[in-house]
């Protein structure tokens, strides 16, 4: 056993050490531990600028894991996001019930976290899997985490029993694809591929396995539910980090597995992106709750995320990397705003307490206002650039009546996110309607991030050309 | 030289803060903050000349062009990429120094002229948006960049012309500049995209280097309509300037433009914006004269025309603002005129040369006579010639300041104006004879409109004033004294040491025959304006009645505004916005409708996927997957 494989593992052991050094401080602590979210913040925070200056390149454990500058990047970019999830979580984690459990929270979600990061990192089918278990079953402990409430209970059930489906899934596919090639390694599965039945029948159920953390349409259907029914921080956890994580775990698989059969699993890519987005954006349009609102737009947003995989180049990384970046800001801006006013209101979701908030909370529908502008792909918010450059590379691979159809949909998501601006700046305020909010100092950051990252990141050229250089190794 | 980046940033940030926050500033704070921060900008301009002119610029005999800031923006290739940057080189340097002295001018003048506006901060704000969008377009490294700032200058103007929104002439006035202009850019950019789709790139340098050889080597000799397409390049190019710069036929936004508060008039529509067009074409000369002389052989005579045709106008307009307007489009003609005939290296340059001489020159002598139109028209309360008279015992300063900024633009020795207007004369003067001829009348008339103005505001007899008119207060007073000292002095600089059509100096000297030709020709032009106006007389009246049917259509600016109406609103609305009307409410609209409908129906169908049963789910799951398997097998 070679040790100096470990230190490709830069990002896995520092993100145990953090685990570590939490579940002693927890373990060891006295019981009132006003500290602990403090000390999980900045020390994750410490963590999330450390990680930039982790930069292995190569391979350990003879090819189960993979690192170069773009996994690390990944990496990074969920750790902003979950970074930015934990600053928002601060009110949620005083409430009565959960507050002595908060600390549980945390844990949960950094182990979530080491199973993406070894799903990225993957460089074997049983990694990835083992990465995506990791990921997904603590996951439904999180959903479950206001456990005395119905639907946090009900969601939790469902989102484990969906998961255990999709593992199974994925798990016969990978069985398929072993006996075709003999090898469960994606260098040697890649050597020996080929279109013959069993090798495209496991690529569909891989596909499927994966197409449920995505929330792909047609193995979508648990994401509105469970997203309601979670705590709202999970929620934005669930629709920005896992997804981000399962886009890149499903780039590398098909990129550097199936890269001579671009043809069938573009074919797949394209059907299931047009109906998930056009599903997505049809159910958005009829919703009341805002967190359902919301997970039909992250099932949309999830169809472009996978128009930039279908180009299968350098093109088609960069542009993914970089929508995914830009989702992060943007949507979990529109969170922190619902996580406020939720707070506020006891609990009340729907769409209708968000009347008139431009006149009771004007900073909060501002950035809310941004949020939904950059999901829309309005110019010259983050989102209008993440969507060109998606569309640039789904074009710049032949795929124009895709790139056609993706934009009219744009077209409707525009419609249906205008409506979320149209009830706080042109409904008048009622009785549901929330009164002025003050927000805690952890949550304010994390709005002032999103609000520079939405305005900012798409002008700031330097970033896609920094992604553009890693994706080109 | 780094530092240079700071005199964008300052006056954006100044936009920002103003814009902002100005509103919760008190009026006068907001005043102060916007003149020490232009105050700032101009400190960073004069010693970038400094350190550019004296210190830098100069290696081995030639003006060099430094770049002490870039970055790229956006890649489209290893060649055509948009960069921001900062272009230092005489000529941006230079204008520099123009738009921050009169822009610096124009704020400390606004603390007295809009005291007590509604909106004074908005003012400010603007003030600085406009200044950053000018600067932005001197510097730009490339022409996309010059485009982008070409855009902000004209948006910028368009809130400040239509200042006053509450007033419908205002606010059409400022829809008549933007459509105007823009309409014009339409051309400018069109020009970019054929210039760059053959030479690969938008930067300056590229394109000028080695007497514009990427130009004339690049374009295949391609030909639309009889002409090259470098030439229908740089026509179109120069279209954009023509409606900047206002160059007949597209010179009719200007006079409207006076509606906007008249320090405005004096920044954008004297000194900055209206010689952008100029500067445009001085900025891609070696492109013009090696790409297409033909191209400016028409720009030569557009100028000299407009020239005549301005100042012809002029002569009529009782409106004290609009004289001075129609007195910018004649001489900013003037400035493309010497552009047009001028040649390339050393003396022959002269038109060069003295085109951006005379730039300079006007800059100050021409923001003075706005400024002191402003104060005319402060005292009196109107901008009608007929409501003023005899204001010269009342207003001493600003009677003298206006006097030396007449004697300036009439070209009498020394002052400013006289150096300037003789170099584009001798340079016409050896080039084109028709040009020198026609601009030699124009400086006659020039000289008799300014004085007609002139004698007409400040003597001819006595009116009976409701309130007795004053002096200005010191703020308004200051600037014209220093734009005064401007107008003496600054035609004693040795301008061809520094600007030169190739960055190489030359000696100047004045042509003795051109010199006395046009001081003839000025001098004429004040003793008739003294004769008709000193005095109240009836002479102009019968004069007027003499020529009934120059003087209507002179009054009436040749028709030109009621042409373009008709164009526009009979040809233009009915041929073609009309059909693209119907067809947008029709079918794209209809189209639209069509897929709202669509789209409610079935989003209405679909409900039943998300039944809430994990049964279901699972089933839909596993189905789904079969499905997309068995289309798999199908097509492959």
């Amino acid at each position: 056993m070679n040790f100096s494989n470990f230190l490709f593992m830069q990002h896995e052991i520092g993100l145990v050490a953090v685990f570590l050094i939490l579940f002693f401080a927890d373990i060891l602590g006295s019981n009132d531990k006003k500290w602990f979210y403090p000390l999980a913040s900045i020390l994750f925070a410490a963590f999330t600028v450390a990680g930039f200056f982790f930069n292995p390149q190569g391979e350990a454990f003879g090819g189960m894991f993979v690192a170069s500058p773009l996994t690390s990047f990944m990496k990074n970019l969920l750790n902003i996001a979950t970074f930015l999830v934990f600053l928002q979580t601060y009110r949620w984690l005083e409430q009565k019930e959960i507050k002595e459990r908060r600390f549980e929270y945390f844990l949960i979600s950094l182990i979530t976290l080491l199973g993406m990061y070894l799903m990225i990192s993957a460089g074997n089918f049983m990694m990835l899997y083992i990465g995506m278990e990791t990921a997904s079953l603590p996951l439904a402990t999180l959903v479950a985490f206001n456990k005395h409430q119905r639907k946090s209970a009900e969601a939790g059930v469902k989102f484990i029993m969906i998961s255990a489906l999709a593992s199974a899934v994925m798990l016969f596919g990978v069985s398929y694809l072993y006996g075709a090639t003999g090898t469960f390694y994606f260098s040697d599965m890649a050597a020996n591929i080929s279109t013959s039945p069993m090798v495209l029948l496991g690529l569909v159920f891989f596909f499927g396995g994966l197409g449920f953390k995505l929330s792909l349409v047609p193995f979508h259907l648990w994401t509105a539910d469970v997203y309601e029914g979670a705590p709202t921080s999970i929620t934005a956890y669930l629709s920005v980090v896992s997804k981000g994580a399962a886009a890149f775990a499903l780039l590398f698989a098909l990129f550097k597995v199936f890269g001579n059969i671009e043809g069938v699993w573009q074919g797949i890519v394209w059907g299931l992106s047009v109906i998930t987005i056009t599903l997505g954006n049809l159910f958005a349009l009829r919703q009341t709750d805002i967190k359902r609102f919301f997970a039909f737009s992250s099932i949309s947003q999830a169809g472009y995320i996978v128009l930039g995989i279908i180009a299968n180049n350098s093109m088609g990384i960069t542009a993914t990397v970089f929508y995914v970046l830009v989702y992060v800001f943007s949507n979990l801006a529109s969170f922190a705003v619902i996580s406020a006013v939720e707070n506020k209101n006891g609990g009340d979701t729907s769409i209708a307490a968000f009347n008139g908030l431009s006149k009771s909370n004007p900073k909060l529908a501002l950035l809310m206002m941004l949020s939904v502008f950059s999901l829309g792909g309005i110019p010259f918010f983050a989102g209008f650039f993440s969507k060109f450059f998606i569309f640039m590379a789904a074009a710049s691979a032949g795929f124009y009546l895709l790139v056609f159809i993706a934009l009219l949909n744009t077209v409707i998501s525009l419609f249906y996110y205008l409506m979320i601006v149209k009830a706080m700046y042109i409904n008048k305020a009622d009785e549901t309607s929330v009164t002025p909010i003050k927000s805690d100092n952890y949550s304010r950051i994390s709005m002032v991030i999103c609000f520079v990252g939405i305005l900012v990141v798409g002008v700031i050229s330097g970033i896609y050309t920094y992604i553009n250089g890693l994706a080109m190794l | 030289m780094e530092y240079s980046i700071l005199i964008l940033i300052t006056p954006f940030v100044l936009f920002l803060f103003l814009g902002l926050v100005g509103g919760k500033l008190k009026p006068n704070l907001a005043g102060i903050i916007g003149t020490l921060g232009m105050g700032f900008c101009s400190v960073l301009a004069y010693s970038i000349a400094y350190q550019y002119f004296f210190v830098i610029g100069k290696t081995a005999d030639t003006w060099q062009s430094v770049i002490p800031f870039s970055f790229e923006w956006l890649r489209f290739t290893e060649l055509l990429h948009i960069d921001l940057g900062i272009l230092l080189d005489p000529i941006s340097v230079m204008m520099l120094v123009v738009i921050t002295t009169v822009s610096l001018m124009v704020h400390i003048y606004s603390l007295g002229y809009m005291h007590g506006e509604d909106g004074f901060q908005r003012y400010y704000a603007f003030l600085s948006l406009f200044s950053f969008s000018m600067l932005g377009l001197v510097v730009a490294t490339n022409i996309f960049q010059m485009y982008i700032f070409w855009e902000l200058v004209g948006v910028s103007s368009y809130s400040l012309i239509g200042f006053y929104y509450q007033k419908p002439s205002a606010v059409r006035a400022s829809k008549k500049a933007f459509i105007v202009t823009r309409f014009a850019d339409l051309g400018f950019l069109v020009g970019i995209l054929i210039l760059s789709y053959y030479t690969k790139t938008f930067d300056f340098a590229a394109l000028t280097a080695n007497n514009a050889e990427l130009v004339t080597t690049s374009f295949a000799g391609g030909t639309f309509m009889g002409l090259s397409l470098v030439s229908w390049a740089l026509a179109l190019i120069f279209m954009g300037g023509a409606g900047k710069s206002a160059m007949f036929p597209l010179h009719i936004w200007l006079p409207d433009a006076m509606e906007g508060p008249t320090p405005v008039s004096a920044l954008i529509h004297a000194a900055t914006m209206v010689v952008a067009g100029v500067f445009l074409v001085a900025r891609l000369f070696p492109v013009y004269i090696f790409g297409a002389p033909e191209v400016l052989t028409m720009i030569a005579y557009i100028g000299a025309f407009t020239a005549l045709f301005a100042a012809v106008i002029a002569i009529t307009q009782t409106d004290i603002k609009r004289v001075l307007a129609f007195s910018t489009i004649s001489q900013i003609a003037y400035m493309m005129a010497a552009l047009g005939v001028s040649g390339y290296g050393d003396h022959d340059g002269l038109g060069y040369m003295s085109s951006m001489f005379h730039l300079f020159t006007h800059a100050f002598f021409k923001a003075l006579l706005f400024l002191g139109a402003g104060s005319v028209i402060h005292a009196v309360h109107s901008n009608e010639m007929k409501d003023m008279g005899g204001l010269h015992k009342y207003m001493k300063i600003t009677s003298i300041t206006f006097f030396i900024a007449c004697l300036a633009i009439a070209g009498i020795p020394p002052f400013s104006g006289f150096f300037s207007k003789d170099e584009i004369l001798a340079a016409a003067f050896h080039n084109q004879p028709l040009i020198f001829w026609t601009l030699w009348v124009v400086a006659g008339l020039t000289a008799f409109y300014m004085f007609r103005l002139y004698f007409g505001v400040f003597f001819n007899g006595k009116r009976d004033y409701h309130h007795k008119p004053h002096e200005s207060g010191f703020t308004m007073a200051l600037p014209l004294i220093i734009l005064a000292v401007f107008s003496i002095f600054t035609g004693f600089i040795p301008f061809s040491e520094y600007i030169s059509s190739d960055g190489k100096p030359f000696d100047m000297h004045i042509d003795m025959t051109v010199a006395t030709l046009s001081v003839v020709a000025a001098i004429v032009g004040i003793a008739v304006a003294y004769v008709l106006y000193f005095k109240d007389s009836e002479k102009p009246a019968m004069l007027a009645n003499r020529f009934k049917g120059l003087y209507t259509l002179s009054i009436n600016k040749f028709y030109l505004d009621e042409v373009w109406l008709f164009v526009t609103k009979k040809v233009i609305f009915n041929c073609i916005s009309r059909p693209i009307a119907w067809f947008d409410k029709q079918v794209i609209d209809g189209t639209m409708d069509n897929i709202a409908n669509v789209t409610q129906k079935v989003s209405h169908r679909v409900r039943f996927l998300q039944s809430g049963h994990t049964q279901r789910y699972i089933a839909f799951f596993v189905m789904g997957a079969i499905l997309i398997a068995i289309a798999v097998f199908i097509f492959v």
